[in-house]
């Protein structure tokens, strides 16, 4: 544990270092390579303590408020947690070493003392065990990555992203408060042994299981509550992007496990129906919204949304399980949710990494401006293939097998009582299984534009392929992907401390035979799926096809200009072709019509008339309308009345004070009779 | 012993499905044009098609890219490994743990959303019209049979497709009304999959209103032949896998002999006959739908496969 902790504390110094050397051109490599190594040392600590079991590392420091320490302890879970959050800060130092060299831009806020007190700030979250060092580090967590996502503060956009971001994060917090509050009403002590010692009662924890979902909630970017999340993401420079989307979000989860599973001991059954419906409506409505989006950026910030839903179904299920009494399918879904939090963070950095290289060569992130960057950037080219890839859920990627999982747990539901959440299952799975699909469409749309095809600007046609710090960031998480997608099963045997923890049971209990190679998770339904021999498979039977076909057939090629329907040759702006928006048009108008009232205007001028025809498309986002207008009219409603109480005469302010003082003498004679 | 015999049948499956799936499209087309008054070509035109394609030299875009030339590789593998995991002619597979059916519809949306970047890789509007439309009609038809498996899997308790065969086979499923929807869904699935008629026309070269047929303009030779005989193979699979959920029978099962397997075979080509006229029956009896009518069609098999799911919870309590 003094390991982590002086690990932070190193990273803590890298911040200084940050500020102290800000002038000197070696200043990004020292504080780049430090934060790596801080990160992985974390990392490799917490593998070693999962795979090695023992007892849970804890530690009491005499900081804080005087008469509360700060409790640290990293059990099982929270070592699972820092090896997410880590991996993911060694590569996005790894990228953003690369990128901040390229972006070498001195208008830009400052980013090198930040980034490490970013990454301080999670694995603080990640270790507190008590509330008030948990909330302390999540509003540390919070302002840092606030103040990240404002060092591009001379973009038009990041202003209002940042001025809601920090409106969102505020809510969260304060809900998170609350929740802590209430849990640790009953006896006062604030420390999470004691909180978990005294469950609290059915009323208290039903307030708290939705203050939990509200306040981590808005942090994951749970839908109505993500409309922050696809601005602020995509305005914080690209590593910093990737951290935020991929592994912030995932601290959010951490507390959603934290509360519901751990600190509120047995879970009631509608708690999960709650978490499931909210997650299934998070990962629909994330996919429909980032298939709407010509930003590569937002694009990849609402898929995150869309990921959350799925792994928010998940911990629904396992929720569900749990109250049902049958573990070991609680177990199942919540190591799927795990998995899908590991793989996630992966691809999902993969691919904001494979962004921030499209903005570092072409300048540019808006999809039609970009395309047939695959002959410009090859590796980055191939990099994102696999993060698209393994985004869609193929096989045999990563993502195929938390989606796998997740599907085994769904097929479980007939072991439930109450036939209204099997049928709630039901129709989560199809939504699942419809936003699992459009996320392949969404893939497609953003590969195909943006890598694939011809130029749609002077500055894609004229891209050069990134450095190699950039290549190699990007490499890392690529090859994970293959590799967990492949042998997925020694990583769930690492998780299964956790979920013994959690659940007490494990995905695998009471199976004979579990080789390493092979993902048979124990269940009602006896299914398997083996990555390795898939992959074993589709190589042999390649090689076999492609030695036939190039023994029997012709090998001659001949180069030639596709039929353009009388559009002569490669056309300069290449505008004959598909763009972003026309790809999204048939989803558009099957989905989109009726969720997001979106619409085509065609303008055609008259025959005879020369002016061009023009057709744009309109939507309004529902969360907008029904969440954050109205919300932002009762604030700036509240505000005004709030206004009167600083322009009154002091015979007034003194009323108020005598009068609040003796509301609080009355509150204490209450409550001390 | 068992296992050395379950590799050789499965070897023997890879090869079945590969030769009978130009078969199956030849028998297709000769019943359509019986069906409309024409002689049609014989049932072996479309090997003589492949082996032709295979002759001819291969015209690429300027701008093609690696990702062009591979994906006819890619999606012809992807979707001959899902064939072989369909069991047509005995549930013993070697294969048969490795992947169950949620993999097999993952298999077929890899070989999707290649053959989809491949139809935007040369820059043409052709390609991109192709790949949109085909991604909408797998955001639904995906779903739709996802939800059919999982009706089957409440039913049976496993997806692992030889366990599903050697359930059905055993008849104590008897009729049942949530069968038939999933039936319905598959069915209509199976359809949208496979370019036919309503939703695609396997024939047609008219712009507007192709959809596979636009993503794969561009191919031609050996590419297009690749992406020809992965398209028959489909739709032998997509047979074959209706067959093995619903009509199991004559399959051989664990411990029957080889004479099993032989007829088992046998059954599976009078199965593909069968399936073979109905297609080319109904086929020749619609009209093709417009693109923006086959949300409402899909829909429709996403709906009555959620609805035949709840039909079990609510008729047995299970």
């Amino acid at each position: 544990m003094g390991l982590v902790v002086s690990a932070i504390a190193f990273l803590f110094a890298m911040a200084a270092a940050g500020i102290a050397a800000k002038r000197l051109p070696q200043a990004s490599t020292v504080v780049y390579g430090g934060t790596a190594a801080a990160c992985a040392l974390i990392a490799l600590w917490a593998a070693v303590r999962l795979a090695g079991g023992g007892p849970d590392a804890s530690l009491v420091l005499p900081v804080g408020l005087p008469w509360i320490e700060a409790h640290l302890r990293a059990d099982s879970l929270s070592a699972v947690f820092l090896i997410v959050v880590n991996l993911g800060g060694i590569t996005a130092s790894l990228f953003g070493w690369g990128y901040e060299r390229a972006h070498h831009d001195s208008h830009g806020g400052p980013v090198l003392p930040l980034y490490p007190l970013f990454l301080a700030g999670m694995n603080m979250v990640l270790i507190a065990a008590d509330a008030f060092t948990f909330l302390l580090s999540w509003e540390f967590m919070s302002l840092a990555s606030w103040l990240l996502v404002l060092s591009t503060h001379r973009e038009s956009e990041t202003p209002r992203a940042a001025r809601l971001y920090i409106v969102m994060a505020s809510f969260g917090t304060a809900c998170l408060l609350l929740a802590f509050g209430v849990l640790a009403t009953a006896h006062g002590d604030y420390s999470f042994a004691a909180i978990r010692a005294h469950a609290p009662g059915a009323g208290a924890a039903a307030l708290v299981v939705v203050l939990i979902l509200l306040g981590a909630g808005s942090k994951a970017g749970l839908v109505p509550l993500h409309v922050w999340l696809p601005l602020a993401h995509p305005a914080a420079p690209s590593h910093v992007s990737a951290l935020m989307s991929g592994v912030m979000t995932k601290v959010a989860v951490y507390a959603m496990i934290r509360v519901l599973f751990d600190l509120l001991g047995e879970p009631e059954w509608w708690w999960g129906g709650v978490t499931m419906g909210f997650g299934a409506l998070t990962a629909v409505m994330g996919v429909l919204y980032a298939l709407m989006q010509d930003d590569v950026k937002r694009l990849l910030a609402y898929s995150t949304v869309e990921n959350i839903g799925a792994i928010v179904i998940a911990l629904g299920l396992a929720l569900v399980f749990k109250a049902a009494h049958t573990p070991v399918i609680a177990a199942l879904a919540l190591a799927a949710a795990l998995l899908h939090v590991v793989n996630h963070s992966l691809f999902k950095s993969l691919l904001f990494f494979a962004a921030g290289a499209v903005l570092t060569a072409t300048g540019s992130r808006d999809l039609n401006r970009l395309g047939g960057l695959i002959h410009r950037m090859p590796t980055t080219a191939v990099l994102a293939l696999v993060g698209a890839a393994a985004i869609s859920a193929l096989p045999p990627l990563n993502g195929f097998v938390g989606e796998w999982l997740l599907f085994q747990a769904i097929l479980n539901a007939p072991a439930l009582p109450d036939w209204s959440l099997k049928i709630e299952i039901a129709v989560v799975g199809a939504a699942l299984a419809l936003a699992t699909a459009l996320a392949g469409a969404c893939f497609v749309r953003l590969y195909g534009i943006a890598f694939l095809g011809r130029p749609r600007s002077r500055a894609a046609g004229e891209a050069v392929e990134v450095g190699r710090a950039m290549r190699l960031g990007m490499a890392v998480p690529a090859v994970l992907c293959v590799v967990l997608g492949v042998l997925p099963t020694p990583l769930i045997r690492l998780f299964e401390p956790a979920l013994r923890l959690l659940v007490e049971a494990g995905p695998f209990d009471g199976r004979a035979y579990q080789p390493w190679f092979w993902l048979a998770p124990t269940s009602a339904i006896g299914n398997s799926y083996n990555g390795l021999i898939m992959l074993v498979v589709i190589a042999l039977l390649s090689v076999v096809l492609v030695l036939g076909i190039h023994r029997k057939a012709s090998d001659r090629v001949r180069w030639s200009i596709p039929w353009g329907c009388g559009f002569d040759g490669p056309d300069s702006a290449a505008v004959t072709q598909y763009t972003a928006s026309s790809f999204g048009q048939p989803i558009r108008r099957a989905f989109g019509s009726t969720v997001f009232r979106a619409r085509d205007h065609v303008d055609m001028p008259a025959p005879g008339d020369t002016r061009p025809a023009r057709l744009s498309v309109t939507w309004t986002d529902p969360a907008w309308v029904a969440v954050v207008e109205p919300v932002s009219r009762g604030v700036a409603w509240l505000a005004d009345r709030a206004n009167r109480l600083q322009y009154m005469t002091i015979r007034r302010y003194l009323t108020l004070m005598f009068l609040a003082l003796v509301v609080l003498l009355v509150m204490v004679a209450v409550s001390q009779r | 012993m068992t296992m050395l015999l379950a590799t050789v049948y499965q070897i023997l499956q890879m090869l079945l499905v590969l030769a009978l799936a130009p078969l199956l499209t030849g028998w297709v087309r000769l019943v359509k044009a019986r069906l409309v008054g024409r002689r049609g070509p014989s049932v072996l035109q479309p090997y003589r098609d492949l082996l032709r394609l295979l002759r001819k030299e291969v015209v690429l875009a300027r701008n093609a890219s690696w990702l062009f030339r591979t994906v006819p590789y890619i999606m012809f593998t992807a979707i001959w490994l899902a064939a072989g995991l369909v069991p047509v002619f005995t549930t013993q597979l070697a294969l048969a743990p490795t992947a169950d059916l949620i993999a097999l519809i993952a298999l077929l949306g890899s070989a999707r959303f290649f053959l989809a970047l491949a139809g935007m890789d040369t820059g043409t509007s052709f390609g991109g019209i192709g790949s949109s439309r085909e991604m909408m009609i797998a955001a639904l038809a995906e779903p739709a049979m996802l939800m059919v498996v999982f009706s089957v899997a409440i039913l049976v308790r496993t997806t692992s497709l030889a366990e599903i065969a050697d359930f059905m086979m055993s008849g104590t499923v008897g009729l049942r009304i949530s069968l038939a929807l999933a039936l319905i869904a598959l069915v209509m699935v199976a359809i949208a999959e496979n370019a036919r008629i309503p939703i695609d026309n396997p024939a047609t070269h008219l712009e507007l209103t192709m959809v596979h047929e636009a993503m794969v303009l561009e191919y031609s030779g050996r590419h297009l032949a690749l992406v020809e005989a992965a398209s028959m193979l489909k739709l032998l699979l997509y047979m074959a896998l209706i067959a093995c959920v619903f009509t199991p029978w004559g399959m051989a099962t664990a411990g029957s002999g080889v004479a099993a397997a032989l007829g088992g075979a046998v059954a599976f080509v009078v199965k593909l006959a069968l399936g073979g006229t109905l297609l080319a029956l109904f086929e020749t009896s619609i009209a093709k739908m417009r693109v923006f009518r086959v949300g409402e069609f899909l829909g429709g098999a996403l709906l009555l496969s959620l609805l035949g799911a709840i039909f079990l919870y609510v008729s047995r309590g299970v």
